[in-house]
């Protein structure tokens, strides 16, 4: 029976057995029907050592082929500043749960604090939550948050501009919760407005979701949006990239009722999809529609400053079939990532890591288009990732980059590519990726 | 536990900075970029030194408990120590340098850990099939819900939208049930603490989903009538949905799919020994019976005749399928069972889940191995069964018979003290436990639930019950000691009520 993980004695066993007053472990289980006991051995491996564990995942790892990353579309490769993970790893943050005694909470209650404030500064919003799953799964939540807040109403506009990703878990479940969905096509790359009225005027909307920044890259000009939803008695609701908010104009400033997206662009490692940070925010209006933990700040009896979980009536836990939301555990731990990386960055270093990324981003695009193996798909402004139409066979470009390391050039739409550049891409860097794609320019004159 | 009362806002002085990034040198940047696109004013996001950072945040996390920090026998929640390896593991670049969106051909190690994963949990539980993309308990719930709802439209049967709920099960259950658009029919429990059978068998219909149950249930109890309840539930047509979140008491002895069991979800950071992290980030992987599989969520792991692993979206990939058709088997005319992923129920998750989180369960199933698990249900089950038996000459226990993971007192056996339940939580957390989960279940006003997890040792848990024989006992002797507690915390008790009505919700509002 000896395991690192089991402290047990025999002795000990025989003691508590009987304290119980039993013969044996097995007579704990005399109420389970024995024809459901499992007597046969599992089908897993041996139990291992640390030692053969480690071997076991760097055979694994073995596996994987690290690619120097400029694809964007969701999961972006920021910087992670060598703090946070010391910060996280502590274990008093590490091996807690939910703050429900909020006396011996106090560090998870005041990051949760923090990180509200944050948010808020970074969406224009007065009230967001502890967390959400992702950006898809927040998105979803939002789209029926609208549906609780309007009453009355069957239906939520969705832009084709949004990342494939976020359209198909909103479809999903919409089509439980028995929302009906519109989609708003876009135009010239960019969500059209034409269209968003038209779906407006065919009535019943509770809400439209529209990205910041698109699936093309393309900053939105939502220009007019809000007044055009809100004159139907919807809701506006934009998909934001909280690292880009730093400096473009804020889903506040637009007007927007509610906003959603993943915090995986401030700092969190691509982990291959996961743990990310979904965030939701609100105006002050719609906070008691806001699904989730929400931590206040408060006094205790000696009349220290301290913070609490609050507004739960709103909960699963209270509500039960009357709930809007069904999420519990959220990403906390992920919320405390963000946290520690907009503290060290703060206004100034994330305006930078957006400046770089701008920088990098202008200079790839520019050169590819000089390449002449590419053509503008659309005239309009981007931050850190755009598409271009290829003139190269796609599977080519990307077999070359791969070949060479690299991951890029992912599909949008049929012959039109998305690359993304951070503050972690330099000149050099960019210049050998050029030199990568030019060398396929070369090939096609010779063969020509 | 000291008390330090900043924000990391309270430490901000402009021109102060905590990072370090490379000198820009490109000819362009944001300010460049139309004037009505850039934000008017800043972010008032604080600004602080490295080390104010380090000092602030490694300050906050004194005033906090962790299993790490003690004894923490919150019920339900599957509070068992989290190994050091697991967190090595996750955080290896190899794994945690992937782009989501990287080619199949470029990741085979990351899938291969879906495919190893699933299959252990799939060996663990008697389920078929797993997906991997649920992102907590409750979002797996949400997922198991919607195969169980894709299985019976996909055959035609549209009227079964009602699910059964007891009375005892875990808020989550009935919530997670109207998101996925299902209308929540309670069955009680009967004396005994069980699903009343009874009071069962008259709402079966052809209207009826499925059942929802967990077992054991949340009173820690063994659902032993599980097999008839299975068998009139599936006589019904319905199916049976089995909420893993109290699985730990059946590691290695029981298996949730040899009691009829059709869908479940686990909790991996509970039974799986990854960190709650605070609330997260969890993973709530879904495991269904055969004939259900092809409705798991996409993406999903496949494997080629030569081993390789590819990643299925949803799009049909049979022959003679129409062009683009399929997402989600809308129009492409496969049958129900085809397993190309276009009978899949939908997609729950941006990409495939909390992928380190699968990292740190797969590490923990290959220490405990084949010869371990068997250990991991009885140990657990031997702790609870010896506090419940060792303090129920102080503590109400209404349902007195052997108990599986947790067990619920009803409050002090001596209920004239005007002790409650809040002021024995509260009074623990001054003795260095944090508390059980309290005023849940809702079967009794004063419930105390407490689940020790196989990790702790005998002297832990004596430590335990002689804290809560002195608590009791100064029920009696002081009682207003317990009603002001704590008073050793670094805060004490709170105004909940001030917070819930004035809410203050960030910085700037305070």
């Amino acid at each position: 029976m000896a395991f690192a993980y089991f402290p047990h004695t025999e002795d000990d066993v025989r003691q508590m057995l009987d304290r119980i007053g039993v013969e044996s472990l097995e007579d704990l289980y005399s109420d389970v029907p024995q024809d459901v006991i499992y007597r046969e051995e599992y089908d897993l491996p041996d139990a291992m050592s640390e030692l053969e564990v480690r071997q076991y995942f760097e055979e694994l790892a073995e596996q994987n082929t690290n690619l120097f990353c400029l694809c964007g579309l969701g999961a972006y490769d920021h910087y992670s500043p060598a703090v946070i993970p010391h910060i996280i790893s502590r274990s008093e943050y590490l091996t807690a749960y939910t703050p429900y005694q909020p006396e011996v909470s106090q560090g998870t209650l005041r990051y949760i604090f923090e990180y509200q404030s944050m948010i808020t500064e970074l969406t224009g919003m007065d009230c967001t939550n502890a967390s959400m799953y992702d950006g898809a799964t927040a998105a979803a939540e939002a789209v029926m948050m609208s549906m609780a807040a309007t009453k009355k109403k069957t239906r939520v506009l969705l832009s084709e501009g949004l990342l494939p990703q976020v359209i198909k878990v909103v479809r999903t479940y919409a089509k439980y919760n028995g929302i009906e969905l519109g989609l708003i096509p876009c135009h010239e790359g960019a969500t059209s407005y034409g269209a968003l009225l038209t779906e407006l005027a065919a009535g019943d909307v509770a809400g439209v979701l529209v990205p910041g920044i698109n699936k093309y890259g393309v900053i939105e000009d939502l220009t007019c949006f809000a007044d055009a939803v809100h004159a139907q008695k919807g809701l506006l609701m934009v998909y934001s990239d909280p690292s880009s908010l730093a400096v473009i104009r804020t889903p506040g400033e637009w007007g927007a009722d509610i906003v959603c997206g993943d915090s995986q662009s401030l700092g969190v490692p691509l982990c291959y999809g996961g743990p990310y940070v979904g965030f939701l925010a609100c105006t002050k209006d719609h906070v008691r529609k806001l699904p989730g933990r929400i931590v206040g700040a408060t006094r205790d009896v000696d009349g220290k400053r301290a913070y609490v979980l609050t507004l739960q009536a709103r909960e699963q836990h209270i509500r039960r079939e009357k709930a809007t939301s069904n999420i519990c555990s959220n990403q906390s731990l992920m919320a405390l990532y963000v946290t520690v990386y907009m503290s060290l960055m703060g206004p100034r270093g994330l305006r930078e890591v957006n400046d770089l990324s701008y920088g990098g981003a202008h200079y790839l695009h520019d050169r590819l288009l000089e390449t002449g193996l590419f053509e503008k798909a659309f005239d309009k402004p981007f931050l850190k990732e755009f598409t271009l139409k290829s003139l190269v066979p796609v599977e080519l470009l990307q077999d070359r980059l791969q070949m060479c390391g690299v991951f890029g050039a992912v599909e949008v739409e049929p012959g039109l590519v998305n690359f993304c550049v951070t503050e972690k891409v330099s000149k050099d860097n960019l210049d050998a990726v050029l030199c990568i794609i030019k060398s396929l320019s070369s090939e096609e004159e010779a063969q020509a | 536990m000291k008390y330090y009362d900043k924000l990391i806002f309270d430490l901000s002085k402009e021109g102060r900075q905590g990072y370090s990034l490379p000198v820009n040198k490109w000819e362009t940047s944001a300010s460049d970029l139309p004037a009505g696109l850039q934000r008017t004013a800043a972010p008032a996001l604080p600004q602080v030194s490295e080390l104010d950072v380090v000092r602030h945040y490694t300050n906050l996390s004194q005033m906090n408990f962790g299993v790490d920090s003690g004894f923490y026998p919150l019920g339900s929640c599957t509070m068992k120590y989290n190994p050091k390896i697991n967190e090595e593991i996750a955080a290896m670049p190899a794994f945690a340098g992937l782009h989501p969106l990287q080619p199949a051909q470029t990741v085979q190690g990351a899938l291969r850990l879906y495919k190893d994963l699933s299959h252990a949990l799939s060996a663990i539980t008697g389920m078929a099939e797993f997906t991997l993309d649920p992102f907590a308990g409750a979002h797996g719930e949400l997922t198991g819900l919607m195969v169980i709802r894709k299985y019976h439209m996909s055959r035609g049967d549209m009227k079964r939208t009602r699910i059964i709920v007891p009375d005892s099960a875990h808020g989550t259950n009935p919530a997670s049930a109207a998101v996925c658009g299902l209308e929540i029919v309670q069955v009680k429990s009967n004396a005994a603490g069980l699903v009343d059978v009874e009071d069962l068998k008259p709402l079966l219909d052809d209207t009826i989903a499925g059942i929802m149950m967990t077992n054991p249930n949340t009173l820690g109890l063994f659902e032993k009538d599980i097999k008839e309840i299975a068998a009139l539930v599936h006589e019904c047509g319905g199916l049976l949905y089995y909420d893993g979140a109290n699985m730990n008491p059946l590691m290695g002895v029981v298996r949730p799919g040899d009691m009829g069991f059709d869908v479940m979800h686990l909790n991996l950071h509970k039974t799986f020994s990854t960190p709650h992290g605070g609330g997260g980030p969890g993973a709530g992987p879904v495991g269904v019976a055969a004939h259900l599989a092809s409705h798991l969520p996409v993406p999903k792991v496949m494997e080629d005749e030569d081993g390789t692993l590819y990643i299925a979206d949803g799009t049909c990939r049979c022959e003679n399928s129409p062009e683009g058709a399929g997402v989600f088997g809308e129009v492409c005319g496969c049958s129900p069972e085809c397993m190309c992923g276009c009978q899949a129920c939908g997609q729950i998750s941006g990409f495939m889940g909390n992928f380190g989180v699968l990292l740190r369960a797969y590490t923990y199933i290959l220490m405990l191995g084949k010869q371990n698990i068997k250990m991991v249900g009885p140990l657990a089950v031997l702790g609870a069964n010896y506090i419940k038996e060792s303090l129920k000459d102080c503590f109400k226990l209404p349902i007195p018979t052997v108990c599986k993971h947790e067990f619920v007192f009803d409050g002090l056996l001596d209920q004239s003290t005007g002790v409650t339940t809040l002021d024995i939580a509260k009074r623990l957390l001054d003795y260095g436990f944090h508390a059980p989960t309290i005023y849940f279940p809702l079967l009794f006003h004063q419930s105390i639930m407490i689940e020790p997890t196989e990790t702790e040792s005998k002297e832990t848990l004596d430590g335990f019950i002689e804290i809560m024989k002195h608590i009791a006992a100064e029920a009696s002797a002081d009682p207003e000691s317990l009603k002001t507690a704590p008073h050793t915390t670094p805060v004490r008790r709170l105004d909940e009520t001030t917070a819930a009505r004035q809410p203050v919700l960030r910085y700037k509002d305070m």
